[in-house]
């Protein structure tokens, strides 16, 4: 590894000024990719910008009528242990509790999550299941962009250079919904997933009135496939229904084959997670809550 | 069975090296600060096989804090047909040489070819990058039946038969009347990948070349002994000239036997002039070091009515890596070792292949062979309509039985692992539901005795110091101890157990083979015996006596008594201290069989196993520490789980690894076993005066097999390669 720079703003004008001043400076939250990437030599930097001592990014709140921020630099066990999360956004929980293990969480952040773009990162098919956006500051002010937009490629995203994610912000759960992420790993932890599922579903009367779908590690992005949900769109969750949706996210996906699996299994795997998924999004839908 | 009865062995004391361990205070080769001390990076091939046609340092000896840059050219010439033998088998000095820096070719990617001392590691990297070499890229060859076809490319230009290092062939009795007899055959052909020990301490080494021309080496080993030998070879030095500091030990598994950076550590010292550490990265261990073989086994077993084998033959071909010795000996002696077989024809191909050259791991060759004979005889059982451990006890090898690579066995535990496994809890419960299996299988490995030394001091508060030379991986400061304290009367907490370098105790071969407790144990138990022997002589003098009792650590003559602490506090007074040594090279190795039950299930849609339940049986012959031998035990079958359901060197198609880090390559944590249970089974070997067997290894042979079985139960399914991943059980 190179020896850098270090720098650790108090502000987000102060970090955004640095930003335009180092416009090739990398982004610290956790670190939990950055430092491993540095390590290895698949990343570079001259200057690290560490962005844990901004307070906006630290930040958790909650209302019931605005939902849910997070700032991009929270780490998951703070997540893990937030009431107003537990209660809310489940799946969210179990997505914070699976990212690494005690210790990773311990730093890790759903912005670096996000920000890492990675195929297979495990919260962003719950975010995009959940319809949360990314709230991004940069020298032109603020801008938000869902998360379903926001990866453009391995690795790729939308934030422009001198920008940063400040926070990610998730609506308030509708009455009667419910929300899901399953992913297949062949251990029971520390992997990367094989394919990973994320689903939400509002039901009125019994009737699914909303429903996203998206997949991780199938595709270049996480892939959100709209047409999935709208399948269930005024259905009842039956069996039938699921498992036809769970067909439509199947044909969405172009998968590799790599050392974590072929492509020809984690296309059989997609219509099994995204079921699966689904079945535990319709479950907790169906909870009195 | 084990009768005798014993104060101290069989009892579960203490470690004496817990404290430091679990306090962090165990000092480990990157734990190691000399004075002046500088840092290195090692350059490694991209490609699995190419010409080297320039290599040019200029770059690296010219960035700043760079003190030495080696590569080939800086060693000694290894004679062409120069043979070294570090007790555990022939080497070719060459080989040796050429896997440590390459030279004319790289063999497989992440072959060393040069290496770079600076004032850290970064700076060492860094420089290291700026070697520029040259490489002529030349086709591959990953697999044994590839390096076997005509047309392969070939690796090296002086192997008599292409890619073939060696052939193996045993035979015995009649094959074809064998089998003319049967009336089941069942013949079926299994390959496994190459897995690696997956040892949580990388290797390390730091060297220091003084200018007087002594070199001293601190690293992570399982024998100070070969390591000190194999670099003394490598650099062209007498071995009085190398003393070797072994470190504590994160594991070895037969992995940290071989020299990787040692003799590089030393060459880039004797350049600059410093002591230079070296350290690999993960994927360093994994790209290289060295792994077990991938291997392609076929076997044939015919059984006739009665349950009887009446002959079996077995073909094995075994990948090397880049250089000969793939451990195809061991695993075609293994391969029917369990059985009392009268026509057997083995054939055995040690095959090289453009991978890291492979080192031994637990039973090295075992778990690969026994993988087809213990799943065809899973199949014989079934179609015969037998219980699979009724059919192995029909057929079981017993004292005398003919193996068919010559020898006959002494006392060999088989019938009574069988027989325990048999009458276990957990083969006797019933499975929890749909999508579950259960599979048996049982396995053998023959241990090894070899040269080992050690010291006792008595001193004068009836303490002894035990000085040795095996490092400790799984807890033998204490069994040692304890098998002194036994002779002396004491407990186990009275002996102080030090290892030493090797310039500090007689030559000790390496703690592989589960030879320590055995050879070691008998070198401190032959000691002790002398220290009675001085100790007595000592009160006979005080007493004016000519024979003196000792029992249950009291001295005694003529109604007098000294215990050992008082006689131990008399010493200065009677002669001086009583300082005791023995050296020993023991004969009388007692070969261990263990076996496996495990429940396993499997999710039909998505092809992933949950191991539900797991019994580990095996022969230990005494267990000394009936903890560490459970340890032994539950190591050994995750080893073998992790083997069988996810591990293996995923390659592209150019011989590179795509999962060269722990995230990838899957070994098991700790969520994915359950508690293992154990069953020590103790079937005394009479070659020991405790009746020791090695536990270290037998242990990993039977769980692949178990593992195949179980998910054939599971699923219905009988797949022939290993890794059993969830996408091979879906067929996907
Ligand atoms: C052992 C281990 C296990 C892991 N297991 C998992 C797993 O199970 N699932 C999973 O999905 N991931 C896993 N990861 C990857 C990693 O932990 C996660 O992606 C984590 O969420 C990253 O968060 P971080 O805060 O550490 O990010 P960092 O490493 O700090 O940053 C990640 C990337 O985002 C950029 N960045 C950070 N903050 C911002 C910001 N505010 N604005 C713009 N860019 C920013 C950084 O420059 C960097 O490129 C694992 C990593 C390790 C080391």
């Amino acid at each position: 590894m190179k020896a850098f720079d270090y720098a650790a703003p108090a502000s987000l004008p102060e970090a955004v000024g640095l930003l335009a001043s180092q416009p090739s400076a990398r982004l610290l939250a956790g670190g939990t990719d950055l430092l491993v990437q540095l390590r290895s030599g698949r990343k570079d930097a001259d200057v690290v910008i560490d962005v844990k001592k901004i307070p906006e990014l630290n930040e958790i709140s909650f209302n019931p009528a605005d939902g849910l921020t997070i700032g991009a630099a929270v780490p998951c066990y703070r997540l893990t242990a937030d009431a107003a999360i537990q209660s809310h956004y489940p799946a969210l929980v179990e997505v914070a509790s699976w990212i690494g293990g005690t210790q990773i969480q311990g730093r890790a952040s759903l912005g670096g999550n996000l920000c890492n773009s990675a195929p297979s990162a495990d919260s962003i098919p719950l975010l995009i299941a959940l319809g949360a956006t990314a709230l991004i500051a940069g020298p032109a002010g603020r801008r938000s962009v869902p998360v379903d937009e926001f990866c453009t490629a391995p690795g790729r995203n939308q934030l422009a250079p001198g920008e940063l994610l400040v926070s990610i912000q998730i609506p308030a759960p509708a009455p009667f919904s419910g929300a899901a992420y399953l992913r297949f790993i062949p251990r029971n932890e520390m992997d990367i997933a094989v394919v990973g599922a994320g689903a939400s579903v509002t039901l009125s009367n019994g009737v699914i009135s909303a429903a996203r779908v998206a997949l991780s590690s199938v595709a270049p992005t996480p892939l959100f496939v709209p047409a999935a949900g709208e399948s269930l769109l005024n259905q009842m969750p039956t069996a039938e229904a699921l498992e036809a949706a769970a067909k439509i996210a199947q044909e969405a996906a172009s998968p590799i084959s790599d050392m974590r699996g072929t492509a020809a299994y984690r296309r059989h795997l997609c219509a099994v997670m995204v079921r699966r998924a689904l079945e535990l999004a319709v479950a907790r839908a169906q909870e009195i809550n | 069975m084990s009768t005798t009865t014993y104060n101290v062995i069989g009892t579960r004391p203490v470690r004496h090296d817990g404290a430091d361990k679990v306090t962090g205070r165990a000092l480990y080769g990157a734990d190691l600060q000399l004075a002046r001390m500088i840092h290195g990076a090692v350059l490694r091939s991209p490609h699995a096989h190419a010409r080297i046609l320039r290599i040019d340092t200029s770059k690296a000896e010219a960035f700043p804090g760079v003190f030495a840059v080696v590569t080939a050219a800086d060693f000694p010439e290894a004679p062409a047909d120069k043979i070294v033998d570090f007790g555990e088998g022939d080497t070719m000095l060459s080989s040796l040489r050429g896997n440590i820096l390459a030279s004319g070719k790289v063999l497989y990617s992440g072959h060393a070819v040069a290496a770079v001392a600076a004032v850290n590691a970064h700076v060492a990297a860094e420089a290291a990058a700026l070697i520029e070499v040259d490489y002529e890229p030349l086709p591959c060859v990953l697999t044994a039946p590839e390096a076997m076809a005509p047309g392969a490319p070939i690796l090296h230009d002086d192997l008599p038969n292409g890619n073939v290092a060696e052939l193996i062939r045993y035979e015995m009795g009649d094959l074809d009347a064998g089998f003319a007899e049967a009336t089941v055959i069942v013949e079926r052909e299994l390959d496994t990948a190459t897995v690696h020990q997956g040892y949580i301490e990388p290797q390390n080494a730091t060297a220091f070349w003084s200018s007087d021309g002594r070199i001293h080496i601190w690293c992570s080993t399982q024998g100070s002994f070969v390591a000190r030998d194999a670099s003394a070879a490598v650099l062209d030095v007498p071995v009085s000239q190398v003393k070797v500091t072994p470190m504590e030990i994160g594991g070895g598994f037969g992995g940290k036997i071989n020299v990787y950076l040692e003799p590089v550590a030393a060459m880039l010292s004797k350049k600059a002039g410093r002591p230079v550490k070296l350290v690999m990265s993960r994927r360093d261990v994994f790209t290289g070091t060295g792994p077990t073989p991938g291997s392609r086994v076929r076997v044939k077993i015919g059984v006739n009515d009665a349950g009887k084998i009446t002959a079996a033959q077995a073909w094995l071909a075994y990948e090397a890596g880049a250089y000969p010795g793939a451990m195809v000996g061991p695993g075609a002696m293994t391969v029917f070792a369990c059985y009392d077989i009268p026509n057997v024809l083995i054939e055995g191909f040690d095959v090289v292949v453009n991978k890291p050259s492979t080192a031994a791991y637990r039973a090295p060759g075992a778990p690969n062979s026994a993988l087809a004979t213990e799943t065809v005889l899973d199949e014989i059982a079934e179609k015969l309509g037998l219980d699979p451990l009724e059919l192995r006890l029909r057929n079981a090898a017993q004292e005398g039985t003919r193996r068919a690579d010559g020898p006959r066995y002494k006392r060999i535990g088989c019938i009574e692992v069988l027989e325990a496994m048999k009458a276990s809890p957990h083969y006797n419960a019933p499975l929890p539901g749909p999508n579950c299996g259960r599979g048996v299988a049982i396995g053998f490995w023959f241990n090894a005795g070899l040269p080992s030394s050690a010291t006792l001091s008595v001193n004068a508060d009836g303490t002894v110091n035990l000085i040795e030379g095996s490092t400790d991986i799984g807890g033998s400061r204490t069994s040692l101890s304890m098998q002194a304290a036994e002779v002396l009367g004491l407990r186990a907490e009275d002996i102080h157990p030090t290892i030493v370098d090797t310039d500090s105790v007689g030559y000790t071969g390496v703690t592989g083979g589960s030879r320590t407790t055995f050879s070691t144990g008998l070198a401190v138990h032959d000691a002790a015996q002398i220290v009675v022997e001085q100790m007595k002589a000592r009160a006979a003098r005080l007493w004016a006596v000519d024979e003196v009792a000792f029992s249950n650590g009291v001295f005694s003559a003529n109604g007098q008594s000294f215990t050992f602490a008082e006689l131990a506090a008399q010493l200065g007074a009677t002669g001086g201290p009583v300082s005791c040594s023995a050296t020993v090279n023991p004969k009388g190795v007692g070969g261990s069989i263990a076996g496996l039950i495990i429940d396993v299930k499997v999710d039909p849609e998505t092809g992933k196993t949950d191991v539900l339940r797991v019994t580990s049986v095996q022969d230990a012959g005494k267990a000394i520490h009936p903890a560490y031998v459970e340890g032994q035990m539950q190591g050994g079958t995750a080893q073998g789980i992790g083997w069988a359901l996810n591990e293996e060197y995923f390659m592209d198609t150019a011989g590179d690894m795509r999962n060269g880090s722990y995230l990838d390559y899957r070994m098991p944590t700790a969520l994915d076993l359950p508690m293992i249970e154990t069953i020590i089974v103790e079937v005394p070997n009479p070659g020991h005066p405790f009746g020791v067997r090695g536990v270290g290894e037998a242990n990993i042979v039977p769980p692949l097999a178990a593992v195949a079985n179980a998910l054939y139960r599971a699923t219905g399914k009988r797949l022939n390669r290993v890794p059993m991943n969830p996408a091979t059980i879906l067929g996907l």
